[in-house]
């Protein structure tokens, strides 16, 4: 249901501004959102001043940096480093993406950080993804097959397999679901471009043979059609692919079945 | 580890974070105008009963519609019309799976936008 303002327990309040370094010349303030499950307080914005002159070029480079050397009660995800395994999505400088591959240099001014929008907040810049995982498993994220198991493999010609290029690549990082106004109002009952992406992966797959399974599961007012093609998922995608586009197609798929 | 506060977990800032973009200002402008070209509806709807009803009481519609008030909300109206009348045939131009990479997509908003404002424009000219 649409809420544009925040609950009672959600709304941000003013933390704490932790010291300056001491003897840096080249400065740059960092505003991160805070909470903590155990002390009953609201989320807070907590301000971190971080010398740029010892610190690597990304995003999580400056998170792990304020962790190690200013605050380690600061929480967040992060594994490969690397934009494979989505871990460290966040929000940052208000639009979703990945801490470890989005450059401090794109960014104007102050570096605001908060957790992936419209979550449960488990701790400071982690989001309860239980739901968001739940959605991908329901859209039967395997190979459906129903002849028999080749001898070897599920064989697939080159154009056919180009025609997941732009959908595999997907980390499953939510940034794209989290990005989407349809997403925060209806995400109960709403799939989200993340797991349609997902879904139409296998709608596509020349090996796969339960399209018309996977449709019919689809078919429903909330799960594909709350998708009004407002393409914040297209624009956040911290890998570049278009969920906006895939869900297009699906819906492109169900007009032409029905015809 | 026993997760011990689900239930109590605050809800992450959204529309107060999100930085506005072309595409998704867009498509919210084409709820607003598809709701407030409801209202100019009724009012012309109004006009009409009025014209149907008795001189007396068109002459206070009228009057109404054609103070500069009236003719506020009129070029609104209009805007309004013609940025829904776009912003619809650029939904249609995605129901047939076109123009969705985001280049395309964002030139196709830039479209409606100016395209809405020119055709207001040409329709205060010639109106």
């Amino acid at each position: 249901m649409v809420q544009f303002s925040l609950p009672k327990n959600s709304k941000i309040t003013t933390g704490k501004t932790w010291p300056k370094p001491e003897g840096a010349s080249n400065v740059r303030k960092f505003k991160i959102y805070r909470w903590n499950p155990d002390d009953g307080k609201n989320p807070q914005v907590d301000t971190y001043f971080v010398d740029m002159d010892s610190c690597g070029p990304m995003v999580l480079d400056a998170l792990i940096k304020i962790k190690n050397e200013i605050d380690p009660t600061l929480t967040f995800r992060r594994s490969c480093r690397e934009g494979i395994c989505g871990s460290c999505a966040m929000n940052i400088d208000g639009i979703n993406t990945l801490a470890c591959i989005y450059g401090m240099d794109e960014i104007k001014g102050d570096v605001a950080i908060y957790p992936l929008p419209h979550m449960p907040v488990v701790k400071d810049l982690i989001p309860d993804l239980t739901h968001f995982y739940a959605q991908h498993a329901s859209i039967m994220p395997w190979l459906e097959t129903k002849t028999n198991r080749p001898a070897k493999e599920w064989k697939q010609s080159i154009e056919d397999r180009k025609k997941l290029d732009g959908l595999y690549e997907c980390v499953m990082c939510a940034s794209c679901s989290t990005s989407c106004p349809s997403y925060w109002w209806n995400g109960d009952r709403y799939l989200g471009p993340a797991a349609l992406l997902h879904a139409y992966r296998w709608i596509i797959d020349s090996r796969d043979e339960a399209t018309p399974e996977r449709l019919d599961q689809l078919e429903d007012p909330f799960k594909l059609y709350r998708c009004h093609t407002i393409m914040n998922c297209a624009k956040t995608c911290p890998k570049g692919l278009n969920p906006a586009k895939a869900i297009a197609h699906i819906k492109k798929m169900m007009v032409e079945r029905a015809v | 580890m026993a997760d011990v506060n689900r239930g109590n977990r605050p809800l992450s800032p959204h529309l107060q974070v999100y930085r506005p973009q072309l595409t998704s200002v867009t498509s919210i402008l084409t709820r607003i105008t598809g709701n407030a070209l409801i209202v100019s509806a009724l009012l012309i709807a109004w006009w009409f009963l009025a014209a149907a009803t008795s001189p007396e009481y068109f002459a206070i519609a009228n009057g109404l519609l054609t103070s500069w008030f009236g003719d506020l909300v009129m070029t609104l109206s209009a805007l309004g019309l013609w940025y829904h009348t776009l912003a619809g045939i650029r939904h249609l131009i995605w129901d047939n799976g076109m123009m969705l990479d985001l280049e395309q997509a964002e030139k196709l908003g830039w479209f409606v936008v100016i395209g809405s404002a020119v055709l207001t424009v040409l329709t205060i000219i010639i109106v």
